[in-house]
């Protein structure tokens, strides 16, 4: 299947690929960052995570129209008051859900997983209802139109680039309020043995609720993102559901790192085989690989050795 | 659970008697052929949901991939089928004559070497039970010896709901793509499109259906159905006690795949057809929901289950099909947050002991196994 191609021409398709496979990477990585937040720390299993994102979508489609009508000066910068609104949106959005079903179902992981996907079911129809039913796509600011060319057979498009670097800078936030915050710390404390954490005087309802506003927030964030590459329909959240939790589970469901890593592997893979192959056949490989690997190693990629 | 150790309690037989009334008597008195097919296509489902009570409520496997086992078992039979409906007479503008008409459209010219063996009736009957309980067994061993289990488990049988799905959509020439396999006409010559054959088929479901009842039944009641409630109670201490805790879930796992597999191809045999929108993430896990509305502990409540919200669905999904998503959705909220035993549970504490105050007995002898435990 090489034969086709000169050395100089595969280079190009795997540098454009590799970057198209780039981008996937930054939208698997903002979906998962808020389920590896909710699942690897809390244990809880939200399918409704994906609407949680087109959310986040919704809200930047609606401030796109609000700011073309009403505010056409500031256009060129209603991205990140929407970023904003979108996080808050479905952060709140989570909390309430936490505090109407979640943290009744703690100890019945997988019935959390059905009440969930319930919650998925009657989110999408919401959109549907509000929104209609068809996609509908956010107008992109000038400056991100386009794109850079960088050597004669590889350009890169600027909005690919932005969400990359969106992408990274929402990884290091997470990181930091992870690693560095009182509440990282205590979430972390939580995940490793809850009736001591609560011993020592940490609030974990309180926290575990946080949390899950927080994973949903930033899956808001997510939805705005992804609006930028692609449009948003009432049903796009299920489509990346599984990929998402695949992604989270292959990293190692406790483990940023492991997260960011498995994304990156999962991307790549899938986009320099989907030149190669019909897309529908380098996602099944994708799959099957990751499915294979977690036979061999249950515990995903990094995995946190914790007594249990 | 409930101590008796004989195969049917009293309660039981009352219970396997009404479904069987029913079943055979007040569905087919009631309904004209359309509808009673339409049932005949929600019991179809029920297959499945038992499956599910045994890995589910009574094992603690909770499988989102049963889709990937109903559609295995229906393909089968609807392999055998189509091979049937496409003689080269019946298909002489094709291109090819005498393969399916998918294939020639996708511009093959050869029947595939694995369709071949799909031209025996007693081959595809095989294999409607043993591809997918090879399958289950793959994937069992791989992911019971390893101990994995709870969610993870059911994330990646929901991948392979996605994996199966995408390969029958990608793969259009061999497997007829998005569209299924369809316009399925005889079997073995007898023609399955009539009323009369729609309705001597609903009566094999119901037969076969309680033969499942039946097997279901007596796993549960052997010692094996009574391990299977302690791995899911208390999982380390059934490995302490020297049981190997793998193979007991490999088997159970298999069995509830059986049980897919024979209702998926009763569904093609009543439908028509077969179509990788039953495979998929959410018709797997839309099954579950039939095991959960029944009673995830209840056999009986699992059939009844997978009737009532299939009735539901049809019902609203005319008149008001922008409700029905809603009213799913509150369904699959309702019954894990208000009653995590389903109907079956329901009645084991609200209608059972009423019947038995009228009768003046003690209600101690309740529905199958009916809210006894918690859920989980």
């Amino acid at each position: 299947m090489f034969s086709d191609y000169s050395m100089s021409e595969l280079g190009a398709i795997f540098a454009m690929q590799g970057f198209a496979g780039l981008i996937l990477f930054s939208v698997f990585v903002l979906m998962a960052l808020g389920l590896a937040i909710i699942f690897g720390q809390m244990g809880v299993i939200n399918m409704a995570h994906g609407e949680f994102m087109i959310l986040g979508a919704y809200v930047t489609y609606l401030m796109s129209n609000l700011f073309s009508a009403y505010m056409p000066g500031l256009f060129s910068a209603y991205f990140f008051v929407a970023m904003i609104l979108a996080f808050i949106a479905s952060g709140a959005l989570g909390l309430l859900v936490e505090w109407a079903m979640i943290r009744h179902l703690y100890k019945r992981p997988l019935d959390t997983l059905l009440a969930t996907w319930g919650l998925s079911l009657i989110l999408q129809q919401i959109y549907r209802s509000v929104f209609g039913a068809r996609e509908v796509g956010v107008t992109i600011p000038d400056w991100m139109m386009g794109s850079m060319p960088v050597t004669d057979l590889i350009e890169v498009p600027i909005n690919g680039i932005f969400v990359m670097v969106l992408a990274v800078s929402i990884s290091i936030a997470v990181y930091v309020l992870m690693f560095k915050s009182t509440w990282g710390r205590q979430v972390r404390a939580i995940n490793q043995n809850r009736v001591m954490a609560g011993a020592v005087g940490i609030n974990t309802e309180w926290t575990d609720r946080l949390t899950f506003g927080i994973g949903c927030g930033v899956a808001g964030v997510a939805g705005s993102a992804f609006t930028m590459i692609g449009s948003t329909g009432p049903t796009a959240g299920q489509l990346y559901i599984v990929d998402t939790f695949l992604v989270v589970v292959f990293g190692g469901a406790a483990s940023l790192l492991g997260t960011i890593a498995s994304a990156f592997s999962i991307s790549q893979a899938q986009s320099i085989m989907e030149f190669f192959l019909s897309g529908s056949m380098a996602k099944v490989l994708t799959l099957l690989t990751i499915v294979g690997i977690l036979m061999i190693r249950p515990q995903g990629l990094f995995a946190l050795k914790l007594r249990k | 659970m409930e101590t008796s150790n004989r195969f049917l309690s009293r309660s039981e037989i009352i219970g396997f008697a009404v479904l069987a009334a029913v079943i055979f008597i007040v569905l087919p008195v009631a309904l004209d052929t359309f509808r009673l097919n339409l049932f005949g296509k929600y019991l179809t489902y029920a297959f499945v949901a038992v499956g599910l009570v045994l890995c589910w409520g009574a094992g603690g496997i909770l499988s989102l991939g049963q889709g990937v086992f109903f559609g295995l078992g229906g393909y089968c039979m609807a392999m055998f089928l189509k091979l049937e409906a496409s003689t080269p007479e019946n298909t002489a503008i094709q291109s090819t004559p005498g393969i399916p008409d998918f294939m020639d459209w996708n511009q093959l010219t050869a029947l595939p070497a694995w369709w071949q063996p799909f031209n025996s009736l007693a081959f595809a009957l095989l294999a409607v039970v043993a591809v997918p309980v090879i399958f289950a067994f793959i994937i069992g061993v791989a992911m019971f010896t390893r101990r994995v289990g709870g969610v993870y488990f059911a994330i990646i049988t929901q991948a392979f709901a996605a994996i199966l799905t995408i390969l029958i959509i990608g793969q259009q020439g061999y497997t007829g793509g998005v569209n299924g396999i369809t316009d399925l006409r005889t079997l073995l010559g007898w023609d399955i499109r009539t009323d009369e054959a729609k309705e001597i088929l609903y009566y094999v479901n119901g037969v076969l259906l309680f033969a499942v009842l039946f097997a279901a039944q007596y796993v549960r009641k052997s010692k094996l159905g009574r391990l299977l409630i302690a791995m899911r109670d208390q999982e380390d201490r059934v490995r302490f006690s020297g049981y190997n805790v793998a193979n007991f879930k490999i088997f159970v796992f298999c069995l509830g795949a059986a049980f897919a597999g024979i209702g998926g191809a009763m569904f093609t045999l009543q439908v028509g057809f077969m179509s990788p929108t039953l495979v998929g993430i959410v018709p797997s896990i839309e099954m579950v929901i039939f095991c959960a509305v029944g009673g995830r502990l209840s056999i009986l409540g699992a059939v009844y289950g997978a009737l009532v919200v299939n009735w539901a669905k049809t019902t609203f999904s005319e008149s008001f099909p922008e409700l029905w998503l809603l009213g799913l959705g509150g369904l699959f909220i309702a019954v894990v947050m208000a009653f995590p035993n389903g109907l079956a549970g329901v009645y084991a504490e609200h209608v059972a002991p009423r019947i038995a105050k009228l009768f003046n007995k003690s209600a101690g002898d309740d529905m199958p196994g009916a809210a006894k435990t918690p859920a989980e």
